[in-house]
Formats: C-alpha cells, sequence, structure tokens
C-alpha cells in the first residue's frame, strides 16, 4: 500500500510536469501574476490541463484493456494491438468516415467499438481452433489477423485517396489535444472503473472456462464484460489519440513480475503505471526536439519495445 | 529433377516433389510470359527492355525472400520465425536511417550509390551475426520467447528509425524517404546491376552447402553429432541471409509475411523438408506470387502500386488457415 501511494506521487509529479512543459511559456508565477485572463492562463486551461487529462486517461484505460484482454485470452502476450482489435476499431472508422461523414464523433466512435468488437470475437473464435496452450500460436494469429485487417483497410483507404487520414490515425499523438477534443476518453475511465469492479470476476476468468462454472459464475458474461470493455477502450482510444502501441502489453507484464496475477491488487498498479508511462513518453517527445514534438507512439514504439526486450532478456528461464 | 540421389529407392519416374516444381516451373514461366506480353503496344524492343527490367527485379526479389527466408527457417530450426519477423528489414531501414541522421543527407548523395549498398550489406551481415549469436547460440531458449523477442526487436527497430526519421529536417526527409521506399511497381533500376552480381555470387557460394542444410535442420544437437562445424556453417548462412535481406529490402522495402507465406506453402507443397526441392518450390512460388500478382493488378484491374498490400492480405489469411488445419488434426 505504501509502495502504491509512492506510485501516485510519482505519476501526480510527471501530471504536473506536463502542465508545465511545451513550446509557449507557462510558469506557476505567470499564472499567479496573469490571472484568470493572462496569456498564460489560457494557454493553460485550452491546452494543458486537457492534455494532461488525456494523457493520464488513454494511459490508464489502455493499460487497464490490455490487463483484462489478457485475462479473458488467458495469454501474456496478448493486448488490443495484438488481437486486431485496434485495427478492426480503425476498420470501422474509415468505414463510418467513408459512409457517414456528417455523423458527431460519439456515433462514429461507437461505430468503430462495434467493429473492434466484432475483430477480437472474430479473433476469439480463431482461437477455438488452435489449441489455447500454445502461448506462441495466440499472439502470432493475433497479429497475423491484425495484418489482414489492416491490409483491407489500406486497400480501402487507398481506393478511397484517404491514406494520409489512416496514417494520422494509425499514429498515436497528443499534440492535437485541446479542450472539447478529448473528453470521449473519460469513457475509458468508466471503463476502466467497471474492469476494478468486475476485477474478481477476470481473475476467476482467467483460470478457466471449467474453474469459473465451478465457483457458479457465467463464464460467457464474464467474457462479453471483457470484452466489450476491450473494444470500448481502444475505440475511444483510438478515436482521439491514435494507436499508441505497446502500452497494453508492458504495463500489465512489468506489473504482474511484481506484484501477481491478482487483478484486484494489480488494477490500481496498471492504471498508474500506464498513465505515468504514457505521461513520460509524451514528456520525453515535447522535449527531445524542442519546440517541434514527436508522436507518442513513436516515442512509446522506441522505450516500449526496448524495456519489454530488457525484460524478456533479463532473465531467459524466468521470462519463459 | 528427380532420381539423382541412390537413397530414393521408389522407382517412379516422377515423385511427388518432382511433380510439384514441375508444376510451379511451368506456372511461374506462364506469369513471366504474361508479364512481358500482356497489352504490349507499339514498339516490342523497347516494351521488352523496359518490362524486361521490372522483370528482373521482381524476381532477384522473390529469388531472395524466398531462400532467405527458407535459409533461415532452416538455421533456426522452426517453421514460423523467418528474417523479417525477427525484424531484419527494419533493421536495414534502421541502418540507412542512422547514416542520414548523424552523417547527414551528404553522405548519401556523395558516396557512390553501388559502394554504398556493398557498404550496407556488410553493416547488416555483422549485425545481424551479432543479434544471432546473442539470441540463438548462447543456452538454450524457448521458441515462444524467441519469437516474442524477434517480433519486439523488429517493432524496436521501426520506431527507432521512425523517431530518427522525424527528427531529420524535412528537404533530407524527403531524399531518405525517397531511396527507402520503392515499391514494386517502381523498382530502382540503377540498382539492378549490383543486386543482380551479389545474388548471383551468394548463390554460387550457398549452392555449395546444399548438403549441409539438410544435415542443419536435423538440429543443433545432431548436426554437430554428424560432423557439421556448426557455428562457422551457421555464421556462413547467416552471412547469405543477411545479404539477400538487403537485397530484397534495398529494391523494394519491407514486405512483412510474404517469406512466410511463401516459405509455409513451399513446405506444405511438396511434403518433404529436402532443401533441394524445397529451396526451388519457394523461389517459384515467389515468382508466381509477385510476377503473377504484378500482372494481374496492372493489366486485369489496372491498380498500380498495391500488390505489397493484397501480399500481406493473403499470406496472413493462408498462414492463419494452415495454422488452424495444422492444429485440427
Amino acid at each position: 500500500m505504501r509502495y502504491l501511494l509512492l506510485a501516485f506521487a510519482f505519476t501526480v509529479l510527471l501530471a504536473v510536469v506536463s502542465l508545465f512543459v511545451g513550446v509557449s511559456d507557462v510558469s506557476l508565477t505567470g499564472l499567479l501574476a496573469g490571472g484568470a485572463e493572462g496569456r498564460a492562463m489560457e494557454v493553460f486551461v485550452i491546452s494543458r490541463v486537457p492534455r494532461t487529462l488525456a494523457l493520464v486517461l488513454a494511459g490508464a484505460s489502455m493499460a487497464i484493456a490490455g490487463l483484462v484482454m489478457q485475462m479473458v485470452v488467458r495469454n501474456r502476450f496478448v493486448e488490443p494491438s495484438t488481437t486486431g482489435t485496434t485495427e478492426s476499431a480503425t476498420l470501422g472508422f474509415l468505414v463510418v468516415t467513408l459512409f457517414a461523414p456528417g455523423w458527431p464523433l460519439m456515433a462514429k466512435m461507437a461505430v468503430a467499438a462495434v467493429f473492434a468488437l466484432g475483430g477480437t470475437a472474430l479473433f476469439l473464435r480463431i482461437l477455438r481452433v488452435v489449441p489455447l496452450r500454445d502461448v506462441l500460436l495466440v499472439p502470432l494469429v493475433g497479429i497475423m489477423l491484425g495484418g489482414i485487417i489492416g491490409a483491407l483497410t489500406a486497400f480501402i483507404a487507398y481506393r478511397a485517396n484517404l491514406m494520409a487520414s489512416l496514417l494520422a490515425w494509425n499514429m498515436g499523438d497528443f499534440s492535437g489535444v485541446i479542450r472539447g477534443r478529448y473528453e470521449l476518453l473519460w469513457i475509458g475511465l468508466v471503463c476502466g472503473a467497471m474492469a476494478y469492479i468486475a476485477a474478481d470476476r477476470f481473475t476467476v476468468a482467467g483460470m478457466g472456462r471449467d474453474f469459473t462454472t465451478n465457483l457458479g459464475l457465467n463464464y460467457q458474461r464474464v467474457m462479453v464484460l471483457g470484452l466489450a470493455i476491450v473494444s470500448v477502450v481502444s475505440a475511444v482510444v483510438l478515436v482521439s489519440i491514435g494507436s499508441i502501441p505497446f502500452l497494453g502489453l508492458i504495463v500489465p507484464n512489468v506489473v504482474s513480475l511484481i506484484v501477481g496475477d491478482n487483478m484486484r491488487r494489480t488494477v490500481p498498479w496498471v492504471a498508474l503505471g500506464g498513465a505515468g508511462m504514457v505521461l513520460a513518453c509524451d514528456i520525453v517527445g515535447r522535449l527531445i526536439r524542442f519546440p517541434y514534438e514527436i508522436p507518442i507512439s513513436v516515442v512509446m514504439g522506441v522505450v516500449g519495445s526496448a524495456i519489454f526486450l530488457y525484460l524478456l532478456l533479463r532473465t531467459p528461464r524466468a521470462a519463459t | 529433377m528427380s532420381g539423382q540421389s541412390l537413397a530414393e529407392a521408389p522407382a517412379r519416374a516422377f515423385s511427388r516433389p518432382a511433380i510439384v516444381l514441375l508444376v510451379l516451373l511451368a506456372l511461374a514461366l506462364v506469369s513471366t510470359g504474361l508479364f512481358m506480353t500482356l497489352g504490349a503496344k507499339g514498339s516490342w524492343s523497347f516494351v521488352l527492355s523496359f518490362r524486361g527490367k521490372k522483370l528482373l527485379s521482381l524476381v532477384l526479389v522473390a529469388y531472395s525472400v524466398a531462400v532467405s527466408t527458407v535459409l533461415f527457417q532452416t538455421v533456426t530450426n522452426n517453421r514460423i520465425l523467418t528474417p523479417s519477423i525477427m525484424g531484419f528489414d527494419a533493421l536495414y531501414v534502421l541502418l540507412k536511417t542512422a547514416v542520414v541522421f548523424f552523417l547527414g543527407i551528404g553522405a548519401l548523395v556523395a558516396i557512390d550509390s553501388q559502394l554504398q549498398f556493398l557498404i550496407e550489406v556488410v553493416a547488416m551481415a555483422g549485425f545481424s551475426i551479432l543479434l544471432f549469436r546473442w539470441l540463438f547460440l548462447g543456452e538454450e531458449r524457448s521458441l515462444h520467447l524467441l519469437v516474442l523477442v524477434g517480433i519486439v526487436f523488429g517493432i524496436f527497430f521501426r520506431s527507432l528509425s521512425q523517431l530518427m526519421q522525424r527528427m531529420l529536417d524535412p528537404g533530407a526527409f524527403n531524399v531518405l524517404q525517397d531511396t527507402l521506399f520503392a515499391s514494386f511497381a517502381t523498382t530502382d533500376p540503377t540498382l539492378l546491376g549490383i543486386s543482380t552480381l551479389v545474388v548471383v555470387l551468394a548463390s554460387a557460394y550457398g549452392f555449395r552447402m546444399m548438403h549441409t542444410y539438410d544435415v542443419l535442420s536435423l538440429g543443433r544437437a545432431q548436426a554437430i553429432n554428424l560432423g557439421v562445424d556448426y557455428r562457422r556453417t551457421v555464421m556462413t548462412i547467416l552471412v547469405l541471409v543477411a545479404v539477400l535481406v538487403s537485397v530484397s529490402t534495398a529494391l523494394v522495402g519491407p514486405v512483412t509475411f510474404f517469406g512466410l507465406l511463401v516459405a509455409t506453402l513451399a513446405h506444405s507443397l511438396v511434403g518433404n523438408s529436402r532443401h533441394r526441392y524445397v529451396l526451388p518450390a519457394a523461389v517459384l512460388l515467389a515468382i508466381i506470387c509477385l510476377v503473377g500478382g504484378q500482372t494481374l493488378l496492372e493489366r486485369v484491374f489496372a491498380f498500380d502500386t498495391a500488390l505489397s498490400i493484397i501480399i500481406e492480405f493473403l499470406g496472413g489469411i493462408v498462414f492463419i488457415a494452415l495454422v488452424l488445419r495444422r492444429s485440427a488434426r
């Protein structure tokens, strides 16, 4: 518990740093001196606060989505981007952009979420034929499925001259976040809270169908709830930020190395870890090529894969 | 093609691998013929030389991808890892980006492109041997770990080159982009000569080791037991793989699942793991896919640059189908 508080304090510290890092100079004294009308305050309220909130919300909810996915599929190496979920959401977003460009963002997000759900269900349907015990095949099949759906999406986008939009969606980036353009992410927070409430169920479901039924739980219903959470979170983050690779994979894995697999205990850790990770990566992306910005998916790709490699290869025996 | 060896007891004129190879050869010839002639208007000498260059580069790519994948799978003793899944072609992109990033765009323009290519191939080979030694020659690691590490390495290389590309100035970025991302429709003709030479040399060297491949595919312990100098042979093969991957990536850029598609299909069609059959089958399949696919797209559907998208699509589907069929048994 004490460590959890420490982690919380660290995340808050990162969030505060995020509030004061950027091209336009915003400092505490500037905020106080300028008052409610000053330019610093304006930048602060319209850009910095929403951006920091978006970072925290997206990071926490994506990490939790990864954790839920791992419990539901019962495989350590899955997350929304290794199961075709993110790609399906992208396809849905593309389809709705093509056929109903006038719909409000909320409706587009809903369509993306439905597609994400469909893609994930397809993935699970395929998995039922593959022996689940083979840890290797599950993420591999998922990545393949993601590749297929991605190719289909690219093909449609290519024919419809939407390649540029597709690239933008695939590239997670917080620099466009201002007030009024991130609020959908609160839905992610709601999903995260639901995952926390249902945490015990997911822990039980993670032990298998027979075991779950034996304990008197409706396995099917837990699965559907888990998949719905994962799909909605993926769609929300995709629509408002773009895809953030690796987050859902490394954060829960690192946490489970330290804290274990009881989801009730790990959810707060995973949420904090996700938020902290995204905050740190975004701050780095803002500073490394100052005054220009590097999108978070690029920073996250480098940092995330490096950390993961380190974890995998540090203790070869423990990792297998 | 069949019956050279005493070990082959059946007296039938054509064994299954031989029939498969003949059919594939016929298909490859048909698609090449169609590629060269279909829809041609005007002067034949122009059409033939223009399309000949494109055909040559497609065939080179097909050959390099197929051979490098099959050999890599032999060395690593599995059917799922391929050089591109392990991130070898991403490594090539990373090397090229790093040159521009650290030495400036001048370096890319000033050095003769053929010399540059050779240097890149050497660097690739060096890097991939280091990577391989670290991953495969130490203690025994599980295949699961290797695949995962491979995929993550690929993403790491790709992200790192993206990061560097983001930090370049736009002019330099454009030049780099041009040298990196050719597609199947617009392969770079200046590299053709040197690529052909490199591929022919590598193949001549690799051909002499043909018998060793079969021994290697029995696994490390068996191979050592049967008198193969394991370390040296594996290193040599890896250099060959690195050379071939560089050639294909330099010509068309990274294509992730193509090698896997071709190698898996070749293995399952031939039904025999002898490299004498599998290697040519994979090469022919690759040629059919690339040349036939390009013809179909250009002449029949009038698309131009979407072939790589379609290959990824089909590659993924075929792979999942194969996995499902195998596990359903």
